[in-house]
């Protein structure tokens, strides 16, 4: 989002301390010094993460610091992951576990590759999956794993170290 | 330092030769195959003892067996490399608490007793005052237990990521550099001689799971067994799967995964950018170890080999020496 405020000391603190208290997650702050504002004001864009039905307080504990909020993008599907799938995945209803994912609202398969060599063999599949948050992509992922596990498939998953 | 060694194979054959070889100060006072022994308290003659295994198939007498050299032999350091049984751990077990009871310390490259009977082996070693070492039985050459217990001492471990099956490793690296197809890669493994005739063990993930309960066991203290372990081989793999990783500057490895704190002990084929340190050529190993004060380590090596084993056989030799002579003075 992009804010204007004053360009006096506090008030960047001021503008930011309502995102951690509606539990979100600051990316990047980016302080915009050079650009010339009227009525000594600074325009700063914060790049942030929240879940959606937060929005709205945000944007009110924000105004209550006396910050104006000049736009708000959106990206809703922070989180992506790549994974492979290995099996008989069309006899057993590819559509169906897209959908498992899809179905969840907060997770989507965004890109399916595949590959069927013959229709004996098994395919092989890339799946994109985005998800709102670190959260939701575990449960995502939980799904599949279920879904793996039910139709044979040997679902193979990215190595994330830990944090 | 005066070693009775048990085991005769490339393990065993590597020890002695780079014993006879390099002047380390280590006196071989026994030795014991599957079918004859050999003592002599002022030393053997390896290079006898090898020409006779390599000419009539066995090393000494055939009414001495290996039992006879653990209770009779005049040795200071049991090294206990006979071939692995995942099943019970035997004879090897045996060997290594009769030897530790009688107050030898011991060196094995045995996956069997360490992956099954860690905690009971550790406790009889505290009990006698005596070292159990095993640097051999994960990651080949690469020095992993040592890193671990003593380089990394004082850190919490976080996390271990590792390669630690090398035929596997081969596989997957020959799939995706030549698309071969799993079977065709298999096979080519079977004729370089990195898998077994049954490579079950290997390609089903057994092999570095048991590796994995090895290294999950020296860092955490309770104890873990293979069945703790989540297992998933690289048998199920097609190519076509590795080639729609490469697209994506990925490729598929099989880790062995332990994060103590989430309670994650795993070994799957997984995802990683073809740029990660894991992602190893050929029948290497590698490991990173993820820790609080050192930060992330990665380890890549030789994984077996009769030379390369014994590099870690003989590193756990000298580190009981040393420990126990209290300095680092003099190698006679």
């Amino acid at each position: 989002m992009k804010l204007e405020m004053k360009d006096a000391p506090g008030q960047l603190v001021a503008a930011l301390k309502p995102v951690s208290e509606v539990g979100g997650n600051i990316i990047a702050v980016i302080h915009q010094r050079d650009e010339k504002q009227r009525g000594g004001m600074l325009s700063v864009q914060i790049v942030l993460e929240l879940p959606e039905q937060r929005v709205k307080d945000l944007t009110r504990l924000i105004r209550e610091q006396g910050v104006n909020i000049q736009r708000i993008g959106h990206e809703r599907l922070l989180y992506q992951k790549t994974v492979m799938v290995i099996g008989h995945l069309i006899h057993t209803d590819l559509g169906d576990t897209v959908d498992r994912i899809d179905c969840t609202g907060y997770a989507e398969v965004t890109e399916l590759n595949i590959s069927m060599p013959a229709i004996t063999q098994v395919s092989s599949a890339r799946l994109l999956i985005k998800a709102v948050n670190r959260e939701d992509m575990e449960q995502a992922m939980a799904i599949l794993r279920r879904v793996a596990k039910e139709k044979e498939f040997l679902l193979v998953e990215p190595l994330e170290e830990i944090e | 330092m005066r070693v009775a060694i048990l085991g005769m194979g490339s393990v065993g054959r590597g020890v002695l030769q780079m014993i006879e070889e390099k002047n380390l100060g280590i006196t071989v006072t026994a030795v014991a195959d599957s079918k004859s022994a050999l003592m002599d308290r002022d030393g053997i003659r390896i290079e006898e003892v090898l020409e006779a295994k390599r000419i009539h198939g066995f090393c000494g007498d055939k009414s001495l067996g290996a039992m006879d050299v653990v209770t009779g032999a005049a040795y200071d350091v049991l090294v206990e490399v006979t071939p692995t049984n995942a099943g019970t751990g035997e004879p090897a077990l045996t060997h290594i608490l009769t030897a530790m009871e009688r107050g030898h310390h011991v060196v094995t490259s045995n996956k069997g007793p360490i992956s099954r009977e860690f905690s009971r082996l550790r406790s009889i070693a505290a009990e006698k005052g005596v070292q159990l070492r095993y640097e051999a039985t994960v990651g080949g050459a690469i020095p992993i237990i040592h890193t671990l217990t003593q380089g990394l001492a004082g850190n919490r471990i976080l996390a271990i990521f590792g390669v630690l099956n090398g035929t596997c490793n081969f596989i997957l690296t020959r799939m995706a550099a030549e698309g071969l197809t799993y079977e065709q890669a298999l096979l080519e493994a079977r004729e370089m001689g990195y898998a077994e005739a049954d490579p079950t063990y290997d390609v089903k993930g057994i092999d570095p799971a048991i590796k994995l309960v090895i290294l999950a066991n020296t860092i955490c203290r309770e104890t873990l067994k293979l069945e703790d372990v989540e297992i998933t081989g690289i048998d199920l793999l097609t190519n076509d799967a590795l080639r729609l990783a490469e697209e994506q500057h990925c490729t598929i490895r099989l880790i062995a995964e332990a994060i103590p704190d989430r309670g994650i002990l795993r070994v799957a084929p997984r995802l990683l950018p073809i740029s990660h340190p894991l992602v190893v050529e050929g029948t290497l190993n590698a490991i990173t170890i993820e820790t609080d004060m050192a930060g992330e380590i990665t380890l890549i090596g030789k994984g077996a080999g009769s030379v390369e084993t014994a590099s870690a056989i003989i590193g756990d030799l000298l580190y009981i020496r040393d420990a126990h002579a209290g300095s680092h003075s003099k190698t006679t």
